[in-house]
């Protein structure tokens, strides 16, 4: 392939999982008051309009007001915040999701006027620990914005924050083992790839235990309720509480990058990526090829189609991890510290060593 | 009831009940007021008195007699299903003593009559105000207190005294009353 | 074993408690309260409660108003249950002038006080749930609690603050179509009590929240002076409504539910179970509740109707003396105490004679646990102090009146 077209190839795969992500995470904010809403008998945000036209656009348009909101309050540091710190901490929150959904694979490889192009972002060999790596850099956001910003509660919330993070990032790495073991690879694409076909090669099917797991383990490191203590709005109201304005809006879109993230990574693991169970996508492309032709357009809808699914799972997984933020509680910290290291962390283990004795069960049959 | 709780009163201390009150449906009792911690020991441990629950403690401003407050316990017992009211004057400037050891309940019932009456708990131990602030004049339930009495200005209390080494950075506020520009 | 090595350079972290107050604002201190708590990581060491922040000198007011205009300071005491202070008040003060009330406005006070309590408990148990977290439960038991203030809307003109009782009776007869209001409200009361019962009770993140914290001993409660649910929970079975039957409280059937333990876990189903039990009595007095009049026929004592107001002189003078002195109540003492939503809910009046207090009293029923709230959190978890907050369901209006 020539350079050039690599190149952009690359632009439109980077624009598209970028603005899909950053799309999604703004209309999750939306989602979230509307089915919270939907949740608690109430009718959520409808007031936002534009001025002259009736229709207010079922409140989406609180989306930009939102924004615009953001960007025109006060940008307020406390007097004794460690200044450069301050300031950075809610970049570290967004920049590190960002990077890390370039692994995430939204399509499988289609074939664009004779060239073979994989629907990812950077195909690294290091595969999802890239993934592991950037989401655990997160931690420090909320660390720093905590110590730096020279409050008591915000203290509590970084230390809140940085002890959940890492219990639980432990017991999210063990339960991606059991998929390794299953699929022999850390690529997410080739764990994508294995699962096309039959619904039994999907990774729920395979270590149904460690999807439960990872889901618990996922919710926790996105920090929202049930396991939202950084943040516990009524005890310690969390470690962005002296921020205001754009960085805070920063944090914002950090926490439903996460939820994104968390659930593009369910669908990629567990949810058979972009597949539709018994449904081969090279088919597709070959009998869309004989109906109209032509050299862009098999490609071009193949692809639109694999994306449309994928999308449409996380978009399931994302509503999944709203209704668990609106039904439950919030944990205690000792408590959540038992359930990450006492709980989760032996399954986690007991998970790894139950799919070992399978695998070695099922190559000696 | 209540004649059987005069008559354990009076086995423990002579002459501690001055008299009985009238008041319609309950019993009240006025007590001397330099035995009121044994009274209400008696009245709590005994058990046939065995008034366990401080419900309230309060007082009423008598301007112009002689004991002028008129502290009153009232008090329950559980176990008999009873209700008794204690009362006890005080005189102005005189103390009357506490039964914040007797019932722990009454530690800031007390507080609080201090804070209104400027009754004079002797062994409270921590005998401050509790609804008004500590710069407040006066007593604001006597009698004597005119309804819409303006109270002086206090001056601003800070928290943390500002610190003098550089990398602290004082608020404009703090910066202010540093130099002495906020005393008006 | 050997000393750890010891850096000149590296300077110790401190590790002694952190002082933090959580309050006068702070999201789950209800009213204005501070707590200087002394933290050790997340455990509470030390606390101090400090009050005051919301002082409107009720009693000071109460003495420069005629009987009949003080009910409007007690609708802002507990302003969840107005209609059980408005009640108290007046009942003492009727004790105090030897008022006896016709039965139909002794029922409607046991329908309105028991009304109010379910209000108050559905404030309560809501408020102590959304500050755990869960907001969806805040929200169904509210809209149940918006419909019980409808009803108070129509009975009184006024959804918060009732000022429904009067010297000798009440200000306002049930209206037309009550019974089917009821019948619809506590139908739907029961709806949300049920998603209540279903989210909370056997939610195991609640549960754990919720059980063995914020214990007190049934000794240390009765000490401190302890009344209502929280007394309830540790077992202790006080329950004036039982004890010293007032208004028409003997003639309908009802349970006093109590706990074993004394925490937050038991105090939250003592409150869902008075719920439902208050409901039982509401729907008992509506049966009983004779026919006739909702105050006492004295023209001293409660306004002449408008019909004798403008017809006849007698009327006229009656209602002229009323407004501008006030009932004449005649001098001595009375203490009166209600089983408020709360607790023990009492007003010790002074009269010197005429038509103005001396001295009005309103027990303060939150004030005892509030103070001793410490006593209550010391060693436990900075998260626990706020269920436990929750259930003590602290007033600011009522704590400092």
């Amino acid at each position: 392939m020539e350079p050039l077209w690599q190149a952009i190839a690359a632009l439109v795969k980077i624009a598209i999982i970028f603005g899909f992500g950053m799309t999604v995470a703004a209309i999750l904010t939306w989602q979230e008051r509307k089915q919270s809403a939907a949740i608690q008998d109430r009718i959520g945000p409808n007031r936002a309009a534009i001025p002259g036209i009736p229709f207010k656009f079922w409140g989406l348009l609180h989306l930009a007001a939102d924004g615009v909101k953001m960007i025109f309050k006060e940008d307020f540091m406390p007097a004794n915040a460690s200044k450069f710190l301050f300031q950075i901490a809610p970049l570290v929150a967004v920049v590190p999701l960002i990077l890390s959904m370039a692994v995430i694979p939204f399509g499988g490889t289609v074939t664009l006027s004779g060239y073979e192009i994989s629907l990812q972002v950077a195909n690294l060999n290091a595969g999802i620990l890239f993934l592991l790596a950037f989401g655990s850099l997160s931690v420090y956001s909320s660390v720093l914005g905590g110590f730096a910003s020279d409050n008591k509660f915000g203290l509590i919330g970084a230390l809140r924050t940085s002890a959940q993070m890492v219990s639980y990032e432990i017991a999210l790495g063990l339960t991606l083992v059991g998929v390794f073991m299953v699929y022999q690879t850390v690529m997410l694409d080739e764990i994508a790839a294995a699962q096309a076909g039959s619904l039994l090669n999907w990774g729920i099917v395979a270590q149904p235990f460690g999807f439960l797991l990872f889901l618990a383990a996922a919710i926790a490191e996105t920090k929202r309720a049930p396991f939202d203590l950084p943040e516990g709005e009524s005890e310690i109201i969390g470690y962005f509480l002296e921020y205001s304005g754009l960085k805070f809006g920063l944090f914002f879109i950090g926490e439903f990058l996460e939820v994104v993230i968390a659930a593009m990574l369910i669908t990629t693991l567990f949810f058979g990526s972009y597949h539709i169970p018994w449904l081969d996508w090279a088919a597709v492309e070959v009998w869309l090829n004989g109906l109209i032709g032509g050299a862009w357009l098999p490609g071009l809808i193949t692809a639109c189609l694999m994306m449309g699914v994928f999308v449409v799972k996380v978009l399931f997984f994302c509503f999944f991890q709203l209704m668990v933020r609106w039904t439950l509680p919030r944990l205690r910290y000792d408590q959540l510290m038992a359930f990450g290291w006492k709980l989760l962390l032996p399954l986690a283990l007991v998970n790894v060593v139950l799919t070992a004795l399978v695998l070695v069960i099922v190559d000696s049959l | 009831m209540l004649a059987k709780v005069v008559a354990e009163l009076e086995k423990t201390a002579k002459d501690v009940v001055l008299g009985q009150i009238e008041a319609p449906d309950d019993d009240c009792l006025m007590i001397e007021r330099s035995r009121i911690k044994a009274v209400c020991r008696v009245l709590k441990d005994n058990p046939a008195c065995d008034f366990k629950l401080l419900v309230d403690l309060t007082c009423v401003d008598w301007l112009g007699q002689d004991e002028r407050f008129e502290v009153v316990y009232q008090l329950y017992s559980i176990t008999h299903n009873y209700r008794l009211r204690l009362k006890a004057r005080v005189p102005e400037g005189e103390s009357i003593d506490t039964v914040s050891d007797v019932w722990r309940g009454a530690l800031h019932v007390e507080r609080e009559v201090y804070d209104m009456f400027g009754v004079d708990f002797a062994g409270h131990p921590k005998l401050t105000r509790i609804l008004m602030y500590d710069e407040f004049e006066g007593h604001a339930l006597r009698k004597d207190y005119p309804l819409k009495k303006h109270q002086p200005r206090v001056p601003l209390r800070w928290p943390i005294e500002p610190k003098d080494d550089p990398p602290y950075n004082w608020t404009r506020f703090q910066r202010a009353r540093k130099l002495g520009l906020d005393d008006d | 074993m050997s000393e750890p090595r010891q850096d000149p350079q590296v300077k110790r972290l401190p590790d002694d408690v952190m002082d933090i107050q959580l309050g006068p604002s702070h999201p789950a201190m209800h009213g204005i309260i501070k707590l200087d708590t002394k933290l050790s990581g997340e455990t509470v060491v030390d606390m101090e409660v400090s009050m005051g922040y919301l002082h409107r000198a009720f009693e000071k007011m109460c003495e420069h108003r005629d009987w009949n205009q003080n009910v409007v300071f007690t609708d802002r005491l507990n302003y969840c249950s107005a209609a059980a202070n408005n009640c108290a008040y007046m009942s003492a003060v009727e004790k105090l002038a030897g008022i006896e009330l016709p039965a139909r406005a002794q029922w409607m006070r046991v329908i309105v006080s028991e009304l109010s309590r379910v209000a108050d408990h559905l404030t309560c148990v809501a408020a102590s749930v959304m500050e755990l977290g869960g907001l969806s439960v805040y929200l169904y038991l509210i809209e149940a609690r918006e419909e019980i203030y409808m009803i108070f809307d129509k009975i009184c003109g006024s959804r918060l603050t009732h000022s429904v009782a009067r010297v000798g009776g009440m200000a306002y007869d049930l209206y037309d179509g009550f019974e089917d209001d009821i019948e619809r409200v506590f139908a739907l009361t029961r709806k949300f009590m049920d998603q209540g019962h279903v989210m909370l009770t056997r939610n195991r993140i609640f549960y754990d929240r919720m059980r063995d914290t914020g214990t007190v001993s049934e000794a240390d409660a009765i000490d401190f002076g302890f009344t209502g649910p929280v007394l309830r929970s540790t077992g202790c079975a006080y329950d004036i409504r039982k004890a010293m039957p007032y208004w028409t409280y003997d003639q309908v059937e009802f349970d006093v539910p109590t706990g074993e333990r004394g925490d937050n876990y038991d105090r939250y189903l003592i409150r869902m179970e008075e719920m439902e039990q208050a409901m039982r009595i509401v729907e008992q007095a509506i049966e009983k509740i004779p026919e006739g009049d909702v105050f006492v026929h004295d023209y001293k004592i409660f306004v002449p109707p408008k019909k004798e107001t403008y017809n006849h002189i007698e009327g006229l003078i009656h209602h002229f003396e009323l407004v501008m002195n006030g009932p004449q109540i005649k001098a001595g003492d009375a203490y009166f105490a209600i089983e408020s939503p709360n607790g023990e809910h009492g007003y010790y009046v002074v009269s010197e004679g005429g038509g103005m207090p001396y001295r009005v009293r309103a027990r303060p029923t939150c004030m005892p646990m509030t103070m001793f709230f410490p006593e209550m959190v010391k060693g436990s978890m900075i998260a626990d102090i706020i269920p436990t907050f929750g259930s003590i369901n602290m007033i600011g209006g009522e704590l400092e009146r």
